[in-house]
């Protein structure tokens, strides 16, 4: 029997731990924890980012996100965001691990406020050190094939490169240097930050991306329910398009319809 | 006199006082703050949520209390 290969049958693996959805999601920016749990269910993502920020000891009854989006089911992957040092980003990863007890991490270390774009030599000095302390880093960098295969030899579990800067939704600019980036890597490749709509999560897998990490571009949609089932599609449909292999580009048309038997 | 004078201390860079001989895990309590769902860091230092209960709280402390929030 012919087996159409399912999506379903399609897993990717992380410092060892297999998910079948290739699309993680952000916790930011959303109205409600409501909204932002329903999104995340919409989503199919079986990986979430949450970013680790101090209690607000005038009101320890407020709700929190662990009671609306369940670590059990969901894995979280706590992130630096905010850091602009090693130092700040180590920190911060210690008291995740603390909180959550787990060593699998998203580090971005960010060069300043304007871009976002990441610091990559605080970048790799934190990967060094996260390393050896036992974490497990998915690490946001910049589309440079060098300085990714730089981060995999220091230990990073995933490479981040950005499509565009962080919550810009310019859609993935740098094709050709995410396709070096992939065809070198011998971890995985998630394109992070810069998609926007679901043409963008879809062209990332397209390049043979492993995954794909948004936020703002679901959290921001008119109708983020709406937008996240839209990403869930797009970034399986760019996988299935990457698995099929696309046709080769001509330069003119090519009639589909046979020209023989013409009237 | 009590033999426990209260104890002054910073928490996420607001001054607080606790009953001395306070333990961090009561600490917590008197915050009002699940220990299961925050982690705690004591000087700069991490404090690992095993030993909550066992650490004292010393006069003049630093301590952050973070737990997760929603981010991208």
């Amino acid at each position: 029997m012919n087996v159409v290969p399912g999506i379903a049958t399609d897993t990717w693996t992380v410092a060892g731990r297999t998910f079948t959805s290739r699309l993680i999601v952000g916790t930011g920016k959303y109205k409600s924890l409501e909204e932002n749990a329903a999104a995340v269910a919409a989503s199919g993502a079986e990986i979430v980012t949450v970013a680790v920020r101090r209690v607000n000891i005038s009101d320890p009854g407020q709700p929190m996100l662990t009671d609306y989006i369940d670590p059990k089911k969901v894995t979280y992957l706590p992130n630096t965001a905010g850091c602009f040092t090693a130092d700040d980003a180590i920190r911060t990863l210690r008291l995740a691990r603390e909180a959550g007890g787990w060593n699998l991490v998203k580090l971005e270390v960010l060069g300043e406020a304007k871009t976002l774009y990441p610091d990559m030599r605080e970048t790799l000095k934190a990967t060094e050190v996260l390393v050896k302390e036992g974490f497990e880093p998915m690490v946001y960098c910049v589309d440079d094939p060098i300085a990714a295969k730089q981060l995999e030899e220091a230990g990073a579990v995933a490479i981040m490169p950005l499509g565009a800067p962080i919550g810009s939704g310019l859609g993935i600019q740098n094709r050709v240097t995410i396709r070096l980036i992939v065809e070198g890597a011998g971890v995985p490749v998630l394109v992070d930050a810069g998609v926007g709509t679901a043409s963008d999560a879809a062209q990332a897998m397209e390049l043979g991306c492993d995954g794909v990490l948004m936020n703002t571009a679901i959290a921001e949609a008119k109708d983020p329910l709406l937008m996240a089932r839209a990403m869930k599609a797009a970034v399986e449909s760019g996988r299935l398009a990457y698995l099929a292999g696309r046709m080769q580009k001509r330069r003119y048309a090519d009639p589909s319809s046979p020209l023989a038997g013409l009237i | 006199m009590s033999d426990n004078p209260t104890l002054v201390i910073s928490v996420n860079g607001e001054p607080r006082s606790v009953a001395g001989g306070s333990s961090i895990s009561e600490m917590l309590a008197t915050l009002g703050l699940d220990p299961r769902k925050v982690a705690v860091e004591r000087n700069l230092e991490i404090v690992p949520r095993a030993t909550l209960a066992d650490v004292a709280v010393v006069d003049g402390d630093a301590f952050e209390i973070v737990h997760f929030v929603g981010g991208g």
